[in-house]
């Protein structure tokens, strides 16, 4: 049976998280880059949003949710076969096609995440084909592992709303795509700032906005779950941003808008896998963890490895999402938290939980390997230093973001 | 006649102008500009990461005087828009061969 409560609330989550790519993610990532080429990456994550849709019906949604074996899912729901009107999804008070559309929205989102990796000097084309390969040959079979009843599921994992299947897979294969492709033209010496920190934090209260339908949508109901996964996402996401601004002014002398709200998004990828697991005090505790730990990660990618994660998502949202996917073994006991699935207590369920990222970690980087290799041997990964220094808009689009 | 070109600090474009029209100078052309000089820019942080500001803005004026009121004009400039601070700025002073307002065709002291 339907509940009409839990589908409003569900069928308002799914907006908020469609929010949180168009515009929010575009806008917080083009902010990030040269005027040059914002619509480029504008148009990055409108068209994988629109692609990975399409994907997600025709077989994405089958492999991940229908049942198969422990590493994928099945083939009898392609293109949607079988959905009815009215029929609730398992376990749920859910019309399916609210359930199927909600996690659409995921599957849009995390592929956008690793737009950030690969900014200012990546084909279109290549932009196209690797998000949908990366969709199939990662994200859907992750999501199958975590969600859909495959082994990890089956081990007792914890993922609320995507620390491990959103954040990692999105996290590291930002990391391995940016190496493969090489640096922007001047990195790191004489790579350009910012060309809008406000819309940097435009895009990024979207985020914060949309990152209620994000985990408190996650409980695909309308209830004391819902309401507690929202208060603890908006307690990481304030101390995660208060975090990232103290530490700014200790080191710089000024806290800057980016350094708050990259400290927003930290928090807030932090919370993600534990939001329904942890109360106020967890919430809390996980905003100050994601702020310090990825404010050190920002600075091992960029500055010690000195890898072209251009818009930091390995770091801000792959350690952030593992961290806060490690420390639910331990915070979910606090007070208005839920304990763990694992019998042996904190300790079982972190050896469960670092199983979940470690794995994930060596498919992710795995995967977008094969998949990076192959475009680049076949339609090329990487624009002329002649386009690239003209800039994306104009050679890829034809298209000027700033005109007189 | 005198072309006087200054390189300023954009915030005192205000000073400037009442400056010059207190001594009276009745036209002034502004642009915004970038450069830099002997500091070579200045540095932002982002993200924990130091970007080098090579150029850094800067309005640019232009006056046309006669000769009599060159020294008045760069006096005047000098003492609005110094605020003691590097990046004041420079004022360069040329030979003007020739004026003509465009809509009555008068040229020389009487075009200014």
């Amino acid at each position: 049976m339907t509940n009409s409560g839990d589908t409003a609330w569900i069928l308002t989550s799914t907006a908020l998280v469609l929010l949180m790519t168009l515009p929010g993610l575009a806008l917080f990532y083009a902010g990030l880059v040269q005027a040059k080429n914002v619509l480029s990456v504008l148009m990055h994550c409108i068209t994988i949003a629109a692609l990975a849709s399409v994907v997600w019906v025709i077989c994405g949604y089958s492999l991940a949710f229908e049942a198969g074996n422990a590493v994928i899912g099945g083939l009898d729901r392609v293109l949607l076969a079988g959905l009815e009107r009215g029929a609730a999804f398992d376990g749920t008070g859910l019309p399916e096609s609210v359930f199927i559309m909600f996690q659409m929205t995921f599957a849009i989102i995390t592929p956008a995440l690793i737009v950030g990796a690969f900014v200012e000097r990546i084909r279109f084309g290549a932009v196209m084909v690797f998000s949908v390969a990366w969709l199939l040959v990662v994200y859907v079979p992750v999501t199958h592992w975590v969600w859909g009843g495959g082994w990890l599921a089956g081990l007792g994992v914890m993922d609320y709303a995507g620390g491990i299947v959103v954040h990692v897979t999105a996290g590291v294969s930002a990391l391995v795509i940016a190496a493969m492709l090489g640096a922007r033209d001047g990195f790191p010496r004489s790579i350009r700032p910012p060309h809008a920190p406000w819309m940097v934090m435009v895009g990024a209260c979207l985020l914060w906005v949309g990152w209620f339908g994000f985990n408190a949508g996650s409980a695909l109901g309308a209830g004391g779950d819902a309401g507690m996964a929202m208060l603890v996402t908006h307690l990481s996401a304030a101390v995660g941003s208060l975090t990232w601004l103290v530490i700014e002014r200790w080191r710089f002398g000024k806290p800057s808008v980016v350094g708050f709200v990259t400290g927003t998004i930290a928090g807030l990828a932090t919370v993600t896998p534990a939001s329904g697991f942890v109360g106020p005090l967890g919430g809390i505790l996980l905003g100050l963890a994601g702020g310090i730990v990825c404010y050190l990660a920002v600075d091992l990618v960029k500055h010690r490895l000195k890898i072209d994660d251009s818009l930091d998502v390995l770091a801000v949202h792959g350690v952030g999402g593992a961290t806060g996917t490690l420390l639910v073994a331990f915070l979910a006991f606090l007070p208005g938290g839920t304990g763990v699935n694992a019998e042996g207590g904190a300790m079982s369920q972190l050896v469960v939980q670092l199983a979940g990222v470690g794995a994930v970690t060596v498919w992710s980087a795995l995967a977008t390997f094969v998949i990076v290799k192959v475009i680049a041997m076949t339609i090329g990964l990487r624009v002329s230093k002649e386009q690239e220094i003209e800039g994306l808009d104009f050679t890829a689009h034809g298209e000027t973001a700033y005109n007189p | 006649m005198k072309y006087i070109t200054a390189i300023i600090q954009p915030h005192r474009l205000d000073k400037v102008r009442e400056a010059l029209g207190a001594i009276g100078v009745h036209g002034m052309t502004a642009s915004d500009v970038y450069g830099y000089g002997r500091q070579k820019g200045h540095t932002e942080v982002y993200r924990g990461a130091e970007y080098e500001i090579n150029y850094v803005p800067k309005v640019k004026i232009e006056i046309a005087v006669s000769d009599g009121q060159a020294e008045a004009v760069v006096e005047a400039v000098t003492e609005a828009a110094r605020s003691g601070k590097i990046g004041d700025g420079k004022i360069f002073v040329f030979d003007l061969d020739e004026v003509r307002r465009i809509r009555t065709g008068e040229t020389g002291d009487n075009a200014l």
